[in-house]
């Protein structure tokens, strides 16, 4: 299965596995992954499952979507590079995906 | 603190759970659940799961493997039966034993009984939990004529998917309207419109006096004579707290088990959250909430102080609710509210409701426009504000308020 790596805002890397056209939100959840809530179980409702993605990812991750988009300007500490995991979905091509959990999601 | 054991293996539990392990807590730590497989999401029930739009496995809360990885042990259906408070241990059903270090009631609610003749016929049923909504599911196809008994959010949500499904459904409500302590006048009529228009029958200030049937429901009696018919009747009238446990171990109990803002029992080794507590919030008195945030942020709140970082709870409540096509976002609580104003046109079907009390922002409800929602949590959290003349200007951006 491919593999994505959270780093907490701490420095602390956790790597799990996430099956092809599973979320990086549930990939985080079901395995306990501190730092990504998803409250509102993926419905792109609630911006608590916000990552900054790493440069080398960032073109591979595709675009934001509009919804997206409107909840990331509403979300705390927002960069060029953030997006919310529950939109990336998870292939092959993302294998190895690198993101970064912010400092705190409410 | 050596164990945590939680009765209950809901919303609240499995967050709890995760937070403590998330905060490197390594003790053991048990769920005593009352129902049998893996702990699973309340609202798609009566949303997409009953619509057939999400299957069961998706419902579970975490995958199987999570328990394990975790270290996380679920005593399945097996009942809680008494704490005793001075051995430290829960006894449940099957006559098991179980010691805690720190014991948390995380019991959930209850669907309340409707109290006319005819209530316990066959035929006549709940939706809140699996085993409710599995049923319901499998005899979905075969209705043709529904009645409900409430129109709160669970009355509304299911009566907006059997009338998608071509089913006759009348909707009974004793109020004057729909969700009457929980939205505003205007969301709560546009919501009564939204439903006739679905080809709902709606009847508010109605009572229902008795179930007919003799072998199973095949009617409701209202409280003006009229004997509506039907299928099925789902009783949706509200929950009451299960408190039933902590008042047999001598807690106290009232609407909810009484706790502090710490969400600590008078039982230093006690603690409840979620649907079944009763804690104090600012202007509030003390209140209970039935919500999916106010359960996993009472968990994340109790796991910090279990883990040696307490701190009152003060989340902002915040609650949804689909019905067809129509999604309500709710944040903060607008009980005492004295004006409203509308931001967008109810007419385009994308608008929200500001409630405020004289010039402060109490609640607001957005319908179909998640971006006012995600503005008013920052508004209603203290972290900006908006003013009711820049609430109704929609030329004003939410998100230059300060
Ligand atoms: C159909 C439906 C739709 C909903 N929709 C929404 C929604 O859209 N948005 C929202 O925010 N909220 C919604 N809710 C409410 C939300 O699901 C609850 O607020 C949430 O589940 C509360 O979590 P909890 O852990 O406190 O209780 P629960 O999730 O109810 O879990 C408590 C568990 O404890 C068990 N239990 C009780 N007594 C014992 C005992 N003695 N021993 C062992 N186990 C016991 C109960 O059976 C239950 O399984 C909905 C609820 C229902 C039923």
């Amino acid at each position: 299965m491919p593999k994505v790596t959270f780093i907490e805002h701490n420095g602390t890397a956790h790597t799990v596995e996430a099956a092809n056209g599973e979320s990086l939100m549930r990939a985080a959840v079901d395995n306990n992954v501190p730092g990504i809530d998803g409250d509102c179980g993926g419905e792109c409702a609630c911006a608590t499952c916000h990552v900054y993605v790493e440069a080398d990812w960032w073109e591979k991750v595709g675009g934001r979507t509009e919804t997206e988009e409107t909840m990331l300007s509403f979300a705390a500490a927002t960069k060029d590079n953030s997006r919310l995991c529950c939109q990336i979905m998870m292939s092959d091509a993302l294998d190895g995906i690198v993101v970064h959990t912010p400092d705190g999601q409410h | 603190m050596t164990s945590v054991v939680v009765v209950g293996a809901g919303h609240a539990a499995i967050q709890l759970a995760a937070s403590l392990r998330q905060g490197r807590f390594d003790g053991p730590i048990t769920l005593i659940a009352d129902e049998a497989g893996l702990p699973y999401q309340r609202p798609p029930l009566s949303k997409a799961f009953l619509a057939g739009h999400m299957d069961e496995p998706a419902l579970a809360l975490r995958p199987a493997n999570f328990y394990a990885a975790q270290n996380v042990t679920v005593v399945e259906n097996d009942p809680a039966s008494a704490i005793d408070r001075a051995g430290h241990a829960v006894v449940t059903a099957s006559g098991a034993r179980i010691g805690y270090g720190h014991l948390v009631l995380a019991t959930g609610a209850a669907n309340r009984a409707l109290p006319v003749p005819g209530a316990d016929l066959p035929g006549v049923v709940g939706l809140r939990s699996l085993a409710e909504a599995r049923g319901m599911k499998a005899i979905l196809g075969d209705l043709k004529r529904v009645v409900v008994i409430g129109a709160g959010f669970i009355g509304l949500e299911f009566a907006a998917v059997a009338a998608e499904r071509g089913i006759a459904v009348t909707l009974i409500e004793a109020a004057p309207r729909p969700l009457m302590r929980g939205v505003s006048a205007v969301m709560s009529d546009y919501l009564a419109a939204a439903h006739r228009g679905w080809g709902t029958r709606l009847l508010t200030g109605t009572g229902v006096s008795a179930i007919i049937g003799t072998t199973r429901a095949e009617g409701v009696e209202l409280s003006t004579g009229e004997i509506v018919p039907a299928d099925l009747v789902l009783v949706a009238i509200g929950v009451v707290p299960n408190t039933g446990l902590a008042a047999a171990a001598g807690l106290e109990v009232g609407n909810g088990i009484v706790v502090d803002s710490l969400l600590a029992t008078a039982d230093p080794a006690i603690s409840a959250m979620g649907d079944c507590a009763a804690f104090p919030m600012e202007g509030q008195g003390r209140i209970r909430l039935e919500s999916v945030q106010n359960a996993s942020d009472q968990a994340r709140c109790l796991a910090d102080r279990l883990l040696g970082k307490p701190a009152a709870y003060a989340k902002l409540p915040w609650f949804w609710s689909d019905q067809g096509a129509l999604k309500l976002q709710i944040a903060g609580l607008s009980g005492g509210h004295d004006r409203t104003i509308l931001r967008g046109d109810p007419a385009s079907g994308a608008f929200s409701v500001f409630c405020y009390q004289g010039e402060r922002l109490l609640a607001v409800e957005s319908l179909n426009r998640a971006p006012d929602h995600m503005a008013a949590r920052r508004f209603l959290a203290g972290a900006a504000a908006v003013t009711p003349e820049q609430a109704a200007d929609p030329m004003f951006d939410l998100r230059t308020a300060n």
